[in-house]
């Protein structure tokens, strides 16, 4: 007995002395392999009478076994050593920077478009687009702005060459020739949107000769001024993301609607950056108005029946508002500096539910 | 339009304050512009008396005055050279800011002496340039009065934009009478002394137009004054002209401004002596020559009206008076003209012959033409009254243009449109007070039209009158009526799919620019355009002259305009309009992007390749798939317009006809004509070119086919012509067994310089991987092989090459 005891403490001391696979797998074979001291044993077995194999088999079965297992647990142990060797050796310097991916932008006038689509959308609004290069008609007489209209001479138009009818296009001056198109081809009730580009003959400090509106048209038998008011009032809380704002509705004049009025916002400055919806300070932001008759009826429609209202708003503006971007002119200059300062995220894209900016 | 608070006030009797008149005229559509009211930005310029200017100790140029202030004696030293015992001055305490210097005042010692305060010029008020010496007052001013009262200042200048509709705002009599309608006071009833005439006018006025021309001037309303004695006109006036921003000339001249600003009643005055027997408005002949009162000669057309006398023209009608026969200081006897003009014509021909005058700017918006006999009695009274001199009967020429129509406002109008609620007597009470003859009918307000409101055509105008008056402050918020609970999407097919590629673009890594819709000509006919039905007339420079043949010039340009500012790698697109001609199906919708340098910058672990060819194609197939083109479906021919390397570019097409995106490298010589270093690769897409997709019906996809089987591949390399497209082996690999072949893809060229000593003259490998996709059982390795050989045999047939070695 005493001799299985001490193979296996001989054995267990080779075992704990192997330092690597190979020593551990020369202990395996030495004891437990074809030829090993453990495995004669075991083949002694045979030669045992009953009574011996009946006390000698378990022992030696325990002793194989729990040999088995001490040589498991250090192959185990030495796997693990030999694993957290090779990572020391792996280590890297992760402070040195990742691989440079492009990260692309998307312009401010489109980001707030978008802005302005989901708003408009929820309202019921649907976005209508029309051509930039118009017809005297549509971008002026279809909008009662006759030939000889002192509003004519304060669009500073751009204009093609005469053809041989002596017409001559125009580039739109605004969005509203859309107002006519619409009313040409849907039937009322209307709600539109029309954002895109406008063009008039100004360079200046803040004037560029092409620029982005966006019109608003709304035509039914009963949509009033009020109704107008509300819809400016929660679009600006909407884009502006305020709870309160504060606006100045006043009265004045566009040929192609009556009565017409200029919004104002409230705002305030601070630091060279304007704060909107409070404040002592007013912002024109847009022209509105009830669809004047002579535009319903050039339209097509009938004056005494459908009324409905308008509205044209400069989206570089509301952008430069709402984002803090100083100069109209940087806007259409595609410096990669600006692009990428005042640029938009792939994926931030305007929604409702999750915020718009 | 600016005038004074006490000009305001001889038309409107009110107690409002500054603010109240100035918050009014915004809510009633008179857009205040600007307010300059000094009696606050000069409040601590006061009177002070200068007891005693005695020399300093110190400075010769330099004198110590003990000044009486409104707070008591100070030591002020002044370097004026007028400074001296015993005149009266404006005195600025310290902790004044001086306008003029931009300092705020401190208390100093000057040379050892105390100076606490200054005794201020002109310029350092920044009433004007006179800086040669301290103000020295006038007249008995109380210590401590306030300087602007002293001065004459104290009348505060408003300056409102009025809207083109309302010419009647032109004058400040017109301004008072929206006010007083708003409530703010009463308008004062205007009175016009008849003055009679006590001799026939040696001068008569005779309209002399052709028939159908008339309307140029169709009433002439005149006077002469004679023994006139020109001058100075009174102080109040000059005032009134000079806070205004007008120069007082002389009292014939500012009478004339003082009534175009008052009573938005143009007038003119004639030297009489200087006219040729009568007085013929008529039209001007072409080539006719006058030299105005600007001092510039204009060269007049058949189309404009003007005043003639029996020689020459005088006058250019309703713009401007003719220099020879205006009023000097020795003018002695006077023809006043106070007439109407066509506002089409007048405007016409003010911008032909680029005159800006207060009298255009008012005739071409409309002038109140009944207003003209009281005008005429109102320049004869103010003459008469500064000049003094005789006047003669009054000559009248024409007759008042009907301007008389009347409306009918429904009782419910002002609520159903305006969105307001107004009691009938205030509607009816505020347009009484804008000058319409109202009566009350069953219908509702039946409203005479005033002859000064020429923009009141109509129902809407009456609604627009009581609601800028009620003030659309007070038009309650409506909340419009939700179409749908849930909002519908509202996006078109083509407004979607620009979105979706503007922003696949921008996760690649490209910036989105918005550039003009104009370029150079030149820069248009490298792209195609330059055509004349897009060449503006009026560009406004000659780098803006044609409209976007494509987007791709002006994104050039900004590649240009970027390596200039030391980026070398540079990534741009643009979404917008490209104009082929002036019809609206000539514009489409495109979106176009540029590449320049390397794909990343330099890195570690090394750095990015330059940017080529395939880059673009790359930009353009995400761009046209999220597009929601069938790209699969899509050709890629090589080839693509002029601006494109003839060898390095592609057009995706659907079929020869719909060549929805060209790709490729942009050419050198294009450029190197627009002055940027390449190379260069870009993408346009027409978007409009993308068909609509085939109904899908509903968003339910079709049911997963997925095979349990493991999936085969094959690698063959096959040895074919340079010329023979990789398309074309891949599409004879993928016919080889269509069922079974799912992908095929090409993951070697050998080509060049090293494969023709390999290969040979003209030849080069591609290698391609054939997945085959079992369905029901696993393949044997027969059958692999059997697959195989028929992928050989449809390469080799389609491309004459072969299998490599």
């Amino acid at each position: 007995m005493q001799d299985l005891e001490t193979l296996e403490s001989e054995i267990r001391s080779a075992i704990e002395a192997a330092d690597d696979m190979s020593a551990l797998e020369s202990v395996r074979v030495s004891s437990l392999g074809k030829k090993g001291s453990v495995s004669a044993l075991m083949k002694s077995l045979g030669g045992m009478s009953p009574e011996e194999r009946k006390e000698m088999g378990p022992k030696l079965n325990g002793l194989k076994q729990s040999i088995g297992e001490a040589i498991a647990a250090r192959t185990s142990d030495l796997k693990d050593a030999e694993l957290e060797a090779r990572l020391a050796g792996e280590k890297i310097d992760v402070t040195l920077p990742a691989r440079p991916e492009q990260r692309g932008t998307i312009h401010p006038v489109s980001q707030v478009w978008d802005e302005v689509v989901q708003i408009f959308g929820d309202l019921g609004f649907s976005v209508a687009e029309g051509p930039h290069i118009e017809t005297d008609f549509y971008n002026f007489e279809a909008l009662n702005i006759p030939p000889e209209h002192p509003a004519r001479q304060e669009h500073d138009t751009f204009y093609f060459n005469e053809r041989e009818d002596g017409s001559r296009m125009v580039l739109r001056t605004h969005t509203s020739p859309v107002q006519i198109r619409t009313m040409e081809s849907a039937e009322p009730p209307i709600r539109i949107i029309a954002p895109g580009r406008t063009f008039r003959c100004d360079s200046d400090q803040t004037h560029t000769p092409m620029f982005h509106q966006v019109e608003g048209l709304v035509l039914d038998e009963s949509t009033h001024l009020g109704h107008l008011k509300w819809c400016l009032e929660e679009f600006c809380k909407a884009f502006f993301e305020v709870d309160e704002v504060k606006m100045r509705f006043r009265a004045s004049h566009f040929p192609f609607t009556e009565p017409s009025m200029e919004v104002d916002i409230g705002c305030s400055w601070e630091g060279g950056q304007v704060k909107i919806g409070t404040g002592d300070d007013w912002l024109e932001i847009l022209g509105s108005g009830m669809v004047h008759p002579k535009v319903i009826a050039a339209g097509g429609l009938d004056p005494d029946r459908i009324q409905g209202f308008a509205f044209g708003m400069g989206i570089d503006r509301i952008a430069m508002l709402k984002y803090g971007i100083p100069d109209l002119r940087a806007f259409f200059e595609a410096d990669l500096r600006w692009l990428h300062h005042y640029g938009f995220a792939a994926l931030d894209v305007p929604e409702l539910a999750g915020g718009l900016s | 339009m600016k005038f004074t608070l006490s000009w305001l006030k001889d038309y409107l009797k009110t107690e409002a304050s500054l603010d109240e008149i100035t918050a009014a005229l915004n809510d009633v559509g008179l857009e205040v512009e600007g307010v300059d009211n000094l009696s606050e930005t000069l409040g601590a310029f006061s009177v002070a008396y200068v007891k005693e200017a005695r020399q300093h100790p110190d400075a010769d140029r330099l004198r110590v005055c003990d000044v009486e202030t409104r707070d008591g004696m100070v030591q002020v030293v002044c370097g004026a050279p007028n400074a001296q015992t015993g005149m009266t001055g404006i005195f600025a305490p310290p902790g004044t800011h001086i306008p003029g210097t931009g300092v705020d005042l401190q208390v100093g010692v000057i040379r050892g002496v105390e100076s606490a305060g200054m005794l201020c010029s002109e310029r350092e008020m920044m009433l004007s340039d006179e800086h040669d010496g301290i103000i020295d007052l006038e007249g008995d001013w109380a210590v401590g009065t306030p300087a602007v009262e002293a001065l004459g200042l104290d009348d505060p200048v408003i300056d409102i934009a009025i809207t083109p509709n309302r010419p009647d705002a032109l004058g400040v009599y017109g301004v008072a009478r929206d006010l007083a309608a708003r409530g703010l006071g009463k308008l004062k009833p205007l009175e016009v002394e008849k003055i009679p005439g006590t001799f026939p006018s040696p001068i008569d006025v005779k309209l002399t137009f052709d028939e159908g021309t008339e309307d140029a001037c169709p009433l002439f309303c005149g006077r002469y004054i004679r023994g006139v004695k020109n001058g100075p006109s009174p102080e109040w006036l000059q005032r009134r002209l000079t806070a205004i921003g007008l120069r007082p000339i002389s009292a014939l001249v500012d009478i004339t401004n003082y009534l175009t600003y008052a009573h938005a009643r143009p007038v003119h005055v004639f030297d009489a002596d200087t006219v040729k027997g009568n007085i013929l408005p008529r039209l001007a002949r072409d080539g006719e020559k006058i030299l105005a009162l600007d001092g510039k000669e204009y060269e007049l057309d058949s189309t404009m009206c003007v005043i003639a006398d029996e020689e020459r023209a005088e006058a250019i009608g309703g713009i401007m008076g003719g220099e020879e026969s205006g009023c000097t200081l020795d003018t002695r006897n006077v023809f006043v003209e106070v007439a109407y003009f066509d506002p089409i014509r007048t405007a016409t021909t003010g911008r032909k012959l680029g005159i800006n005058s207060d009298a255009r700017y008012r005739f071409e918006r409309g002038v109140d033409p009944a207003f003209a006999p009281d005008g005429a009695e109102l320049a004869t009274k103010m003459i008469l009254d500064f000049c003094g001199g005789e006047p003669s009967e009054p000559v009248m020429a024409g007759t008042i243009p009907e301007t008389a129509r009347s409306f009918t406002l429904r009782k419910s109008r002002v609520e159903t449109l305006g969105g307001v609620a107004v009691a009938l007597s205030d509607q009816k009470r505020i347009l009484e007070d804008l000058g319409f003859d109202v009566r009350e009918a069953e219908a509702g307000l039946e409203c005479g039209v005033p002859p000064w409101r020429p923009d009141v055509h109509g129902e809407a105008d009456l609604v627009e009158e009581v609601t800028r008056i009620v003030g659309l402050d007070n038009v309650p918020n409506a909340p419009m009526s939700r179409p749908n609970a849930v909002a519908r999407p509202v996006l078109t097919l083509l407004q979607r799919r620009t979105s979706a590629a503007r922003r696949i673009l921008a996760s690649r890594g490209l910036n989105e620019a918005v550039t003009w819709s104009f370029l150079p000509e030149d820069q248009a006919k490298l792209f195609g355009g330059g055509q004349d039905a897009v060449k503006l007339a009026n560009p406004i420079s000659t780098e803006l002259s044609d409209m976007r043949p494509s987007l791709l010039p002006n994104l050039i340009a900004a590649v240009g305009r970027n390596i200039d500012r030391g980026f070398a790698d540079v990534a741009l697109f643009e979404v917008g309009q490209a104009y082929a001609g002036d019809r609206p199906e000539d514009e489409t919708v495109r979106i176009a992007g540029v590449r320049r340098g390397t794909t990343s910058p330099r890195h570690w672990d090394g750095s990015g390749r330059h940017v080529d060819a395939f880059d673009a194609k790359a930009d353009a197939l995400a761009a046209l798939e999220a597009a929601g083109a069938q790209v699969r479906s899509l050709q890629v021919v090589s080839g693509a317009p002029d601006w494109f390397h003839p060898g390095r570019s592609g057009t995706c097409q659907l079929g020869p006809k719909n060549q929805m995106a060209h790709f490729g490298e942009i050419h050198p010589r294009v450029l190197s004509q627009m002055d940027v270093k390449g190379p260069l690769v870009g993408f346009e897409i027409v978007l409009n070119l993308i068909p609509e997709p085939r109904s899908r019906g509903g968003a339910a996809r079709a049911a997963l086919d997925a095979s349990d089987l493991q999936a085969v591949t094959r690698d063959f390399a096959f040895v074919v012509d340079d010329a023979v497209e990789a398309d074309k082996v891949i599409r004879a690999a993928k016919g080889a067994e269509k069922q079974l072949i799912t992908a095929v893809s090409v993951f070697d060229l050998f080509a060049g310089e090293a494969a023709k000593s390999a290969l040979g003259e003209g030849k080069k490998s591609l290698a391609i991987e054939v997945t085959l996709q079992p369905r029901d059982r696993t393949m044997t390795d027969e059958e692999i092989d059997t697959v195989a050989a028929k992928v050989v045999a449809n390469v080799e047939k389609a491309t004459g090459g072969s299998l490599r070695g």
